[in-house]
């Protein structure tokens, strides 16, 4: 459903992806995992439209969505959950939600959509998207925009960063949910072993290039050995360029 | 009353084909309907335009309308309105001013409002400002506020300005005595070449009074807007103003604060914001499905809420 065909991005100049190739099923859960500035997010953001490539393609459904803005990809059922949320003065937490689901939700569905992430709706809906609310809670309060889209690819930008043990079963549940019932496509960035643990392929991205990429049950024990040898990342980078 | 006023009235005050409460409706200059209730007196001033409303001690969630509209150029409707509210009493001033041309004159509402807070009274007052017409005649509405506000008085003014005011003048003044409240929640939006100016002065001459003032405002076109706070702390009390400006087009703000503290124990705070919506506000909602445009209107719809 969605192939990334050699995509870069260098902005001002600055290779951040250098050459990305990615094929993804319909249906499957893929996790995108790296060190720390490797390009996960820049490749997010491309997927999403937020940013345009400098050189490569996008085909979404068949269709070559490279040249789409993020609207029209927002369109075609491509849904993006910030790594940093965005606050906003002025709106809710229902506004958003009813802006995300493109309909004015009923008590009952926002309850369900925000239970899923581990919030209660009495408490949260009328709430501001404003500094006043905690990052773990303008968190998932992010991915519930997106879950509620029901989109046929929906990306999560590290999830778990921030929120509380329970709210995290809650979202593998939701993960786990949707991939059970293959209601869409998952791309979730991530550096939990509970979320690599449900993957079907995972997807390991260094310094703007796949390193990686394979069935869970051969990529992750290659990766959790990579992490008991505790060795230094960059080293590793070294080594590999 | 015009077909016009009660057009306006929808808009600016909540109207709907009647008000529950006492109410005095201002058209053109004159009042066109009156209504005064148990515990709420409005009586007509006799040496210059204008009302006294006296609202009597210990009066309960009740409400108060005093609109004024105008509804056609080569009008300059000035008027002194006076509240006097009674120790202990709690209610709501609905006020709101709609000015409409639709020739090549001038459309004026000067409304000079004084308010009488007795000990431990509270009052709600909503204002909102309109101005509508194709007329090429400017539309304007300048407003001059003072408050004096007595022990454990509380005042909360919640105005706004949502579009059409070719220029406003805002004058509020406030005189707060031991443990008063002053709670302000203005909102403005200005576009084309409009130009909106609102300046307080809040002197807290009590101990432990306390003054909350959040303007928000959005300057579109070639609008400009000024914000000019004065907090004045003359004793232990605290303060705090807050000017928040979205720019958009070629739109300017201008944001004067100004803190005086003349006491240790005065706690004064301003913050002053002032840019074009964020990026990643637009990006955001543009990733839900909104256009660029509609993600800007959803924004400035939610902040001037
Ligand atoms: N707009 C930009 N302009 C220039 N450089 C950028 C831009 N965005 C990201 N980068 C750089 O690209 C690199 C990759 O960033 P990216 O956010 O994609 O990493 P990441 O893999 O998501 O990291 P993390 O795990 O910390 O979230 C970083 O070195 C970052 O500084
Ligand atoms: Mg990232």
């Amino acid at each position: 459903m969605l192939e990334i065909q050699n995509i870069a991005w260098s902005p001002e100049g600055e290779g951040v992806i250098h050459d990305i190739s990615l094929h993804v099923d319909s249906g499957k859960m893929i996790v995108v995992t790296g060190p720390n500035g490797g390009g996960k997010t820049s490749l997010a953001k491309l997927i999403a439209g937020i940013n345009r490539p400098t050189s490569g393609k996008i085909i979404f459904n068949g269709e070559d969505i490279t040249e789409l803005d993020i609207t029209e990809r927002a369109k075609r059922g491509i849904a993006y959950a910030f790594q940093q949320p965005v606050r906003f003065k002025g709106l809710s937490v229902q506004d958003l939600l009813d802006t995300a689901a493109g309909k004015a939700l009923n008590v009952q569905e926002t309850c369900k959509l925000l239970e899923a992430v581990g919030l209660c709706a009495n408490e949260y809906k009328d709430r501001e998207l404003n500094a006043s609310l905690s990052g773990g809670e303008i968190k998932r309060i992010e991915i519930a925009s997106v879950l509620v889209r029901e989109a046929q690819l929906s990306i999560f930008d590290e999830p778990e960063a921030g929120i509380d043990l329970w709210s995290f079963s809650k979202l593998v549940e939701a993960f786990n949910e949707i991939r059970k019932r293959k209601s869409g496509t998952l791309l979730v960035i991530s550096h939990q072993e509970r979320i690599l643990e449900i993957a079907d392929e995972i997807v390991v991205v260094a310094n703007g290039y796949v390193r990686d990429a394979g069935a869970r049950q051969v990529i992750l024990p290659a990766l959790l050995a990579d992490e008991h040898r505790s060795r230094c990342p960059l080293e590793k980078e070294e080594n590999l360029a | 009353m015009k077909y016009l006023t009660s057009e306006l009235l929808k808009v600016i005050a909540d109207y709907q084909g009647k008000f529950n409460g006492a109410y005095s409706i201002r058209e053109d200059g004159e009042c066109v309907a009156r209504q005064t209730s148990e515990n709420i007196d409005i009586v007509s001033k006799t040496d210059k335009p204008g009302l006294e409303v006296h609202v009597k001690p210990g009066t309960k969630d009740e409400y108060v309308y005093v609109p004024a509209c105008v509804t056609h150029g080569n009008v300059d409707d000035l008027v002194y309105n006076d509240f006097y509210i009674g120790e202990g009493a709690d209610v709501t001033i609905i006020a709101g001013c709609g000015v409409h041309s639709d020739d090549e004159d001038e459309a004026r509402h000067n409304g000079i409002h004084r308010f009488f807070l007795g000990k431990g009274a509270r009052v709600l007052y909503k204002e909102k400002h309109i101005g509508t017409g194709k007329g090429q005649g400017l539309k304007r509405i300048d407003p001059v506020t003072d408050a004096f506000l007595e022990e454990d008085a509380t005042l909360e003014m919640d105005t706004i300005q949502i579009s059409g005011v070719d220029a406003t003048t805002r004058v509020t003044k406030a005189e707060l005595k031991a443990r008063a409240k002053l709670l302000v929640r203005e909102r403005i939006l200005t576009e084309g070449e409009q130009t909106a100016k609102t300046d307080f002065v809040v002197d807290m001459i009590g101990e432990d009074a306390s003054a909350d003032i959040v303007s928000r405002s959005v300057a579109r076109g070639h609008s400009f807007q000024s914000f000019d706070s004065t907090i004045r702390g003359l004793t232990r009390c605290s303060g705090h103003s807050e000017c928040d400006a979205i720019l958009a087009d070629e739109g300017r703000v201008l944001a004067s604060p100004a803190l005086e503290a003349a006491h240790i124990d005065a706690a004064l705070i301003h913050e002053a914001a002032i840019g074009k919506i964020a990026g990643e506000q637009l990006l955001k909602l543009q990733s839900l499905g909104l256009t660029a445009e509609e993600a800007e209107e959803k924004i400035i719809a939610g902040f001037l809420k």
